[in-house]
């Protein structure tokens, strides 16, 4: 079924029953080329172009819970390549490419929305950070405008200019970043993957790795046995967890981050902020709600919930950036497990282990690179080589002294 | 989440840093021939499963002492706070 507005006008006239699931519900067979471990935005995404772009065929996506349960459907919804280090900038600057033609690609409505990101600075040393970050960005083919304060209070009139420990001097603009509807993207790109023959099986926890003779022919789950050529896991927050059952320790840590959301209101804030000054990043979403979050909670977590100090932490910064947020109230909230890395970068690898994938470690800035992180994921998986946006994403590049490391925190995930 | 301090009693959280996993206690022996994988497995991997995790949060407005806690991370349910001197004496 494709999407189209003669389609939609016809439903409207015929009482909307014409709709159908978009994506099936097979049961798993007992063998396929390809099994991705985790239905979330970047297993999906990696179904999608295995199937669209390598010609991969037979692959299933086995999900523990539903479609969209997990990150992919918790995050704040930013999109934007604005890194510093040449490793990432290409690879989120794909990304960025692949988004603006998702929804065509898709046939689906992401609501990819390019209203532009700023980042705020506050101070000389941190506006001479930010230059140089954003001539990184346009060397790898981004778009990138420092402002002044001036150029900030053209489209932000009401932030606190003159905050006497923070003043805002001025922004790192990128027009071209912006928001996208994230459990749209789940489902859009669970449909396109379905439409192409791949089965998203949900419910289908994997409990374990048939591995023999050092090469992993399949899966144990919660509905039997699966055989399969290669196996790509894609589960964010429990990496670690899955890689455990295949004997592997990672260099990572499952951290908690919230999200929160406040009653709607007149659209007001148009673009994407973050505070420079505070961890704080704020958008509005299409009904009105106000969306942002801050930092993690900084201690190792699998509960998907976190706790009242962040929460007064994030609100304290929104109200040193915008008091206007002071008269919101809180409506939602809640926390996702992140895959935090040692060095704040993923990895898209091969293990030591044939026929064993590994995709993780994205940290909170995982929805941004969903569609990079599917499609060099699928390229590894088809061809065996690194996507060329990801060639530095390997596994080992701990032990061979390679991190790339955004903040320079060195091993300390909870900071990055 | 509150910590039972085993001197100070029940503090907030907030008063600790967090620093990690309490395996970082254990650091490897620099003149061992296996010097460079030790210190890469001590230093960047972790074992981060779920459930029973002991950790070392650091009573930076506080006391100023480094804690082992131990806490269940799927619940972030406390069982058990201990100073890390003592951990680190007992070798444990
Ligand atoms: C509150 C919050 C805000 C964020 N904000 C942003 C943002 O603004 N911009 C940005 O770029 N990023 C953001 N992120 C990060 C981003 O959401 C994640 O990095 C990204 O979604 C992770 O990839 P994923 O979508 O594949 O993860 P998930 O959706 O979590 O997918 C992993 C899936 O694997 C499944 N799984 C786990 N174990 C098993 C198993 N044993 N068997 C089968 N399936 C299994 C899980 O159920 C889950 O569905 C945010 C994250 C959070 C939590």
């Amino acid at each position: 079924m494709r999407y189209s507005a003669l389609k939609i006008f016809k439903e409207a006239v015929t009482g909307h029953k014409g709709w159908k699931p978009v994506w099936r519900k097979p049961a798993p067979k007992p063998s396929y080329d390809f099994i991705i471990i985790g239905g979330g935005g970047h297993g999906l995404a990696t179904a999608h172009y295995l199937a669209s772009k390598f010609d991969g065929k037979n692959i299933a996506v086995l999900e523990k819970g539903w479609i969209g349960g997990g990150n992919v459907g918790r995050n704040t919804t930013i999109i934007r390549s604005n890194y510093l280090h040449h490793e990432n900038e290409g690879f989120y600057e794909f990304s960025l490419k692949l988004w603006e033609g998702l929804e065509q690609d898709l046939n689906y409505n992401a609501m990819v929305s390019q209203r532009g990101i700023i980042n705020l600075y506050h101070s000389d040393p941190q506006r001479d950070a930010y230059a140089r970050r954003g001539n990184a960005m346009i060397m790898n083919g981004a778009d990138a405008v420092l402002l002044d304060q001036d150029g900030v209070r053209k489209q932000y009139p009401f932030l606190n200019f003159d905050n006497a420990r923070f003043p805002i001097k001025g922004g790192l603009w990128q027009p071209r970043g912006g928001t996208v509807r994230h459990d749209a993207v789940a489902w859009g790109y669970a449909r396109a993957a379905d439409s192409k023959g791949v089965d998203i099986i949900e419910n289908c926890e994997v409990t374990g790795f048939d591995i023999q003779n050092g090469r992993c022919v399949g899966v144990k789950t919660t509905r039997g046995k699966i055989l399969a050529k290669k196996v790509g896991v894609a589960v964010a927050g429990n990496s670690s967890r899955v890689m455990a059952m295949a004997d592997m320790h990672l260099p990572l840590e499952s951290h908690v981050l919230q999200a929160f959301v406040s009653e709607g209101f007149k659209p007001f804030l148009p673009g994407v902020i973050t505070y420079g000054a505070g961890h704080f990043y704020v958008s509005q979403s299409d009904k009105g709600g106000l969306v942002f979050g801050g930092d993690i909670d900084g201690y190792n977590s699998y509960a998907q919930r976190g706790n009242l100090p962040v929460v007064e932490d994030v609100c304290e910064g929104g109200m040193s950036l915008m008091p206007a947020i002071g008269k919101a109230r809180l409506l939602r909230m809640w926390g996702g497990i992140m895959d935090m890395s040692m060095d704040g970068s993923p990895m898209i690898d091969k293990t030591h282990i044939d026929g064993l994938y590994f995709n993780g470690g994205w940290c909170y800035g995982g929805f941004k690179a969903t569609p990079a992180s599917g499609y060099a994921f699928a390229h590894l998986l088809a061809t065996d080589t690194p996507h060329e946006t990801a060639r530095a994403y390997r596994m080992d590049r701990f032990s061979r002294g390679l991190m790339i490391d955004e903040k320079g925190q060195g091993a300390q995930p909870n900071l990055h | 989440m509150i910590i039972n301090h085993p001197l100070l009693g029940p503090r907030d959280a907030s008063e600790f840093t967090y620093l990690g996993d309490a395996s970082l206690m254990q650091r490897p022996n620099p003149k061992s021939e296996t010097a460079i994988d030790d210190f890469y497995r001590y230093l960047y991997l972790r074992e981060n499963t779920p459930g029973e995790h002991r950790e070392l949060w650091y009573h930076e407005q506080g006391d100023r002492s480094w804690l082992v806690v131990t806490r269940n991370i799927s619940t972030h349910e406390i069982t058990k706070v201990e100073l890390a001197r003592d951990v680190a004496r007992s070798g444990t």
